[in-house]
């Protein structure tokens, strides 16, 4: 019998410019697939007024070593500038957006906007019977949240996945 | 001077100022305005092959024996999905490759039309870059792109597909240097720091190996310079992957011969004792390191290599420098100056020693020529023309690399990476378009011939007088030989059942056909194949129970390799059987 082995992993978080041309997200994407490599999340959009050049997050898990590789693999890939892995670089911000619509009546829906209120959720489209809220911040303040709506009403999420900065002055 | 062009126009345009020679390709539907532009044009010479694999493998077997980009037009569809198979191989053994695909007109592009196919999509991950085209405007720009990206760095194949609208399309034109992107610039040179450590540590080793590979033919001529004046200055042994012969003499006293799977005692025991390696343009490839946790144990490694991914892929090393070959050979060199060496000659002592196991030696055979002595006996009649030779995948395909030396770069043209049967005819018809003087052999196998055996055709209309050299065992060799090894000798669907008339099939492409049956035949029939002025298939019957040897079994350590003589068990457990 074989059996698959397992080996320790860790969690990263990079940054991607990119040429912004046809192609370029379906090839990183592809790479992550070809190669056997995880993509927990992934964010993209332009980031220059002519829009030529978009800043990709993402957010993946594997062993140390498979790490490495997916720096590689991607700098490799001729329209990307530049990678950088914030995990590596050090402190960092890394921010989520979700909307996340709650229906209820009578108490729960007082109790959801009162909990909103603690995690500055805003409020974006109200009925008399549903909210939904808007909520930016690390992903774990996210899963909190949508964990306490999930007995007040909750009728959907949508998240955003990571951008993330690394915290200082400098560009990393 | 500037104009109005076609975008078929100016990709020939820019083709010619690139000093393209040869485009390697196949007409269709969603080509035609580019083969129109073909159409008299003296400066490019086309070859028309039968098959767009074998476009792809003329190209590569053309780049590798001239050192210069190999080029491709095939038409949108089926053209560009048949060229894949030679477009992956070229991926995986680092050829530059520019591959033209026509595609259907952009505004069908997405509806199904006839002959498309997403070309883009199915090449992105076996080209290194790949483009759509959707302005002739953007094409010179693109193509002069595309030639760097291919040419340098780690090379390897481009593909730019150009809908049908975009090849008739006009723009402005110009002889000038082309507006594009500069964004590609691979890092060359290692750092003066990596270059110290590097001297520190070959200054300090006892028994150091370089292994070396394809990385340094691509480097150049250079490089191989280079590494045999390394190899003077420091007297280590030298062993290479299948990629890399060619780039050391194999008749120095120094060569260990090919290591991996396939390669000899020395080679595979110098590896794993060693206390430094340098390994200069090779990636430690599986068919090399055998089973990893067991790969060279006690040893320190320098990774030489360009491309940064090569890196720690599979084996950790303790000094990566990221360059090309020839220049942080050089670099290397020049940091070891003067300075003493330690004597190694206990390690040269011990290596000799393994090579006294004389591991490639095989048994007479009365009844049937031994395969490895009908590649000797090719190497003893042809070595005064210094021959290019490709090949098929298989066990001739590691006869040839075993017992077929090789002195300098370029020589040699095998797919490693890949493995891709069919390979070698083609490849030698590529090779004797750019080297029309010299004697171009496929030594080949009889069931890998058949992959892309129309190519007969092809090397008849351009009197190309290509050889091919086909060691007949009725059988797909290595795959019987893994099936004896491994899985209790259940030949499954392995025997090369209604074989042609090899010999026949030649005099019906307007070949010269010869047979080989049995030793006495052996080097009239050679002869005969280099003294025919044409393309010649010898047709050379060989054991059909040979094996190749040495071998590390799957899933085994370079120290535990079979040799001929060894008893071989039937079986395998099902750890190694799940190893490729």
């Amino acid at each position: 019998m074989t059996h698959i082995q397992h080996e320790i992993e860790e969690r990263h978080v990079l940054t991607v410019t990119v040429d912004n041309e046809a192609g370029i997200l379906a090839k990183i994407a592809g790479l992550f697939t070809a190669r056997g490599y995880n993509i927990d999340s992934l964010t993209v959009a332009d980031i220059t007024d002519n829009h030529a050049v978009s800043r990709i997050t993402i957010v993946t898990h594997g062993p140390r070593s498979q790490i490495d590789q997916i720096h590689a693999q991607l700098e490799r890939l001729v329209p990307v500038h530049k990678v950088v892995d914030l995990t590596e670089v050090g402190p960092h911000v890394a921010r989520e957006l979700a909307l996340v619509k709650v229906a209820g009546i009578g108490e729960k829906r007082v109790e959801a906007l009162r909990i909103a209120d603690v995690f500055r959720a805003k409020p974006v489209d109200t009925t008399t019977e549903s909210f939904i809220f808007e909520l930016t911040g690390n992903p774990d303040k996210i899963d909190s949240f949508v964990s306490l709506m999930r007995d007040l009403g909750l009728v959907e999420v949508g998240r955003t996945g990571i951008v993330a900065m690394a915290r200082g002055a400098a560009e990393a | 001077m500037s104009e109005e062009r076609s975008g078929a126009s100016i990709l020939v345009e820019s083709l010619v100022k690139q000093g393209v020679e040869f485009v390697f390709g196949y007409p269709g539907g969603a080509v035609l305005p580019i083969y129109d532009a073909l159409f008299g044009d003296e400066r490019l010479r086309h070859i028309l092959v039968r098959h767009e694999a074998g476009a792809a493998h003329a190209a590569e077997g053309y780049a590798r024996s001239t050192g210069k980009p190999g080029v491709v037009l095939v038409t949108s569809g089926p053209g560009a999905t048949n060229a894949i198979t030679g477009i992956a191989d070229a991926f995986l053994d680092s050829i530059p490759l520019v591959v033209i695909t026509g595609q259907v007109p952009t505004a069908l592009i997405g509806s199904d039309a006839f002959q498309e196919a997403d070309t883009v999509g199915i090449s992105r991950h076996c080209t290194k870059h790949n483009y759509l085209v959707k302005d002739p405007a953007d094409l010179a720009g693109v193509i002069d792109e595309a030639f760097q990206i291919a040419t340098t760095g780690r090379p390897g194949p481009v593909l730019i597909d150009i809908p049908k609208d975009v090849q008739i399309a006009t723009a402005i034109w110009s002889e000038g240097p082309t507006q594009r992107h500069q964004r590609y610039n691979p890092r060359t040179q290692g750092t003066a720091d990596e270059i110290a450590r590097a001297v520190e540590m070959i200054a300090q080793a006892r028994a150091p190996v370089l292994y070396t590979g394809g990385g340094v033919i691509n480097s150049g001529p250079r490089a191989t310079a280079l590494l045999r004046d390394l190899q003077t200055r420091t007297g280590a042994p030298v062993t290479s992957t299948l990629m890399g012969l060619g780039a050391f003499p194999a008749d120095h006293a120094d060569w260990l011969g090919m290591l991996g799977m396939h390669g000899t005692y020395e080679a595979n025991m110098a590896m794993n004792q060693a206390d430094l390696i340098i390994c200069v343009g090779a990636r430690f490839d599986d068919r090399v390191t055998g089973r990893l946790d067991a790969f060279a144990p006690n040893s320190l490694k320098i990774h030489i290599d360009i491309d940064r991914a090569s890196i720690n892929k599979t084996v950790q090393v303790d000094l990566p420098i990221i360059g090309d070959c020839a220049i942080v050979l050089g670099q290397i060199i020049d940091g070891l100056g003067t300075r003493a060496l330690p004597d190694i000659s206990a390690w040269k002592a011990q290596v000799d020693q393994w090579r006294a196991r004389k591991s490639l030696s095989y048994p007479a055979n009365a009844a049937a020529i031994m395969p490895q002595l009908a590649v000797e006996r090719l190497y003893a009649l042809t070595k005064h023309k210094d021959p290019v030779i490709s090949t098929e995948v298989g066990q001739h395909q590691m006869w040839a690399a075993q017992y077929f030396p090789f002195f300098s770069p370029n020589k040699w043209l095998t797919s490693g990476g890949l493995g891709t049967m069919g390979y070698g005819l083609p490849a030698a018809i590529g090779a004797q378009c750019g080297n029309p003087d010299s004697l171009v052999i496929d030594i080949a196998g009889d069931a890998s011939i058949q992959m892309n055996i129309q190519e007969l055709g092809t090397a008849t209309q351009y009197r190309l007088p290509v050889k091919v050299f086909i060691l007949n065992n009725e059988w797909m060799g290595m795959v019987r030989q893994w099936q004896e090894l491994t899985y209790e000798s259940r030949y499954s669907n392995s025997y090369s059942d209604s074989l042609p008339d090899f010999v026949k099939l030649a005099e019906a492409y307007g070949w010269k056909g010869i047979r080989i049956e049995n030793e006495s035949q052996l080097d009239a029939g050679i002869q005969a194949m280099i003294d025919h002025p044409g393309p010649v298939i010898v047709d050379c019957l060989v054991s059909k129970e040979a094996n190749c040897f040495p071998m590390i079994p799957s899933g085994a350590a370079h120290t535990e390799m079979l040799l001929y003589g060894d008893e071989v068990q039937g079986t395998m457990d099902d750890e190694a059987k799940a190893l490729v």
